[in-house]
């Protein structure tokens, strides 16, 4: 199989037949292209919607509370409903053993930020530590607000990138003096979210100071939580239904709510979010998969045809090799030998060319859904290993059959 | 170097079947020229076959050289092919993407030749039929003549006990079939044993030795005075 004299026979009908070398190769090179491509758009839109998710941490539990909507022991909807420390800490209290992160937050939207001449209206949170990871940020500067922060009302602030860019412009921002609404602030961190813009244009200060600051005593305008990890994500999910459960049970029973009120409290649960973002993305990695093994079976398809068309257009020259004295095995060889040449080469080339175009577009793509389409190697030495044995086995049986005529039958085949 | 007894052979054809050979008692020593004529029909293709180990009878033996030829599978039936057995078809078989040389080559490769040797032979061969100057020309840019000189030489290229021609001058005109004659009766003197199968009397009669078949049947086996290609006129 692997005699330099057989690698001469078939390099010389390989040269001779240029054109149906080129076409065995280009079906079988475009079969690989288009599945490269295909399983790289597939990954690429799984990585759009992963990034759609990134925003806040994926097991994150969000209260927050609206007006009643329904009557209730004598209480008429659109009474607004606040929450405060108390059920923070009773809820905190309560599943000190589930919960991992715990926040709670004090907002004010649209104030006026101003660092020297420059300014501009963000969002201002009161927050807790664990709201960096709640939030799923990463400092770039300096560090987040921290218990003693908390615990002793210091005027500290963390600023996203974006009001770092604005109000800075690049300059260093740690320990500088930033006025919030008439109140000077000290920054002590930077910090970036991969919800991008929208998430950096906001301020986060101690959850106390904010309370203090704005007049709202313990007023708490949502409650942020992440429960443990589990290791099935069934479990996680059954335990974050069943917190947001009770929790919504307890907060309505706390302040009289109907609960059949939807509107009052709002529980969101972002690993239910995270599980239609799993079943989305593993419907898209079966469709892709899909497509992309009846892609193969079509290279197989075609494969296999164009060696029917070889060994059939070749019968002939069979007869007259056999004539002159080659044995079945060595025809049968010859033929696949060329043929596994072929594809194996074409498949490469093949791959080589969608890898190059991947890795020069693949990163430019940045659309909503798809991102940075790319393949895992392996998966695509794979399938051409697989398109090239069973173009190789599909091969073997005309070619068997082709060896095995009587050589007067071939001679006589016009 | 070919003993033939009792030969039979018949074809079946859905439920017909056809007894082409009828029972041939055959010999050919060394260095004969012998020519097999008959009809069409009259079973002298198939002899060939048989002759050629192209094909199997299916009652009777032949001994080739001295080796029982019986019952091979494809694996031996090639190896015999290859040492005892040069071919030269009426429709030449060249394989066409290959130049005048490598098919003259090719018994060589399958003889398990290295390269240089090979080439070095083939050459050799193709100056034999006087076809050097064209040893990298394809088979389809010569003419029917040079053609079969090439595959001459091919069948001469494994140095084979026997030559077995089939219509050699079948699809060629008078004058070149007398050339190729020429050439065959050349090699002959050198002694080689050869078998032709014609059906052209003055080819015939270019061999020493004319075996006629009828039917399946040998009919005449005679020796006869061999008429030098060379001398003819053409018509």
């Amino acid at each position: 199989m692997f005699s330099l004299e057989r690698w001469q026979e078939i390099f010389e009908a390989i040269g001779k037949n240029k054109l149906r070398t080129f076409l065995t190769g280009l079906s079988v090179a475009s079969g690989i292209f288009i599945l490269v491509i295909l399983l790289a758009i597939g990954q690429g839109m799984s990585n759009g919607v992963a990034k759609e998710f990134e925003n806040d941490a994926t097991n994150r539990i969000s209260v927050w509370t609206n007006v009643t909507s329904v009557e209730y022991k004598g209480m008429n909807p659109g009474r607004r409903i606040e929450m405060d420390n108390r059920d923070y800490n009773m809820a905190v209290k309560k599943n000190s053993d589930k919960i991992e992160l715990k926040s709670g937050v004090y907002s004010r939207w649209g104030q006026l930020t101003t660092y020297k001449k420059e300014s501009g209206s963000y969002r201002v949170e009161g927050v807790g530590g664990d709201y960096q990871f709640l939030e799923n940020e990463t400092l770039v500067a300096g560090r987040y607000i921290n218990q003693n922060d908390l615990n002793y009302f210091e005027k500290n602030a963390v600023i996203g990138h974006q009001v770092f860019l604005d109000l800075f412009k690049g300059k260093n921002a740690i320990g500088e003096y930033i006025d919030i609404g008439g109140i000077k602030f000290k920054v002590v961190g930077v910090y970036t979210d991969p919800g991008g813009e929208r998430e950096e244009t906001r301020v986060f200060i101690p959850l106390t100071t904010a309370q203090r600051v704005y007049n709202a005593g313990d007023k708490l305008r949502s409650i942020a939580f992440t429960l443990q990890k589990h290791d099935k994500y069934k479990d996680a999910l059954a335990a974050s239904e069943a917190f947001s459960a009770e929790l919504e049970a307890d907060l309505k029973a706390k302040h009289t709510i109907a609960p059949e009120d939807n509107r009052a409290v709002n529980v969101n649960n972002t690993l239910e979010n995270a599980k239609r973002f799993y079943d989305l993305n593993n419907m898209i990695r079966w469709f892709f998969w899909g497509v992309g093994i009846c892609t193969i079976i079509a290279g197989v398809v075609g494969v296999s045809n164009i060696m029917l068309i070889i060994v059939k257009e070749r019968t002939k020259e069979i007869g007259i090799r056999k004539a002159i004295g080659a044995e079945p095995w060595s025809i049968i060889g010859m033929i696949l030998h060329e043929s596994i040449f072929v594809t194996a080469i074409a498949g490469f080339v093949g791959l080589i060319f969608s890898l190059i175009l991947l890795q020069l577009v693949g990163p430019f793509i940045e659309m909503d859904y798809i991102r940075n389409p790319s393949v895992d190697f392996s998966v695509a030495i794979t399938t051409v290993i697989i398109l090239v044995v069973a173009g190789a086995i599909a091969g073997f049986f005309p070619a068997y059959r082709a060896a095995n005529i009587k050589p007067i039958d071939a001679l006589r085949d016009e | 170097m070919i003993e033939i007894k009792n030969l039979h052979k018949s074809y079946h054809m859905g439920k017909n079947s056809l007894h082409v050979l009828k029972g041939i008692n055959f010999s050919v020593s060394e260095g004969e020229m012998v020519s097999i004529m008959g009809s069409s029909g009259s079973g002298k293709s198939t002899l060939l076959n048989i002759l050629g180990i192209l094909d199997e009878a299916d009652e009777g033996t032949y001994t080739l050289d001295g080796t029982l030829i019986k019952n091979l599978n494809e694996k031996v039936a090639a190896r015999y092919r290859n040492k005892f057995l040069g071919f030269i078809f009426q429709s030449f078989n060249l394989i066409n993407y290959k130049s005048a040389l490598e098919n003259v080559a090719m018994p060589l490769y399958y003889q398990g030749v290295k390269r240089n040797i090979r080439t070095e032979k083939a050459m050799h061969y193709l100056e034999k039929v006087g076809l050097a100057d064209w040893a990298s020309h394809l088979p389809s840019e010569l003419s029917g003549g040079q053609k079969q000189r090439v595959a001459i030489a091919r069948a001469l290229a494994s140095d084979p006990k026997v030559l077995l021609a089939d219509e050699p001058t079948g699809a060629l005109d008078t004058k070149t079939s007398y050339e190729v004659m020429d050439l065959i009766q050349g090699i002959n003197d050198e002694g080689k044993t050869i078998l032709i199968v014609t059906h052209e009397e003055d080819i015939a009669h270019m061999t020493k030795r004319i075996v006629n078949l009828k039917d399946g049947l040998i009919i005449d086996d005679s020796v006869v005075n061999q008429v030098r290609a060379k001398n003819e006129a053409y018509v």
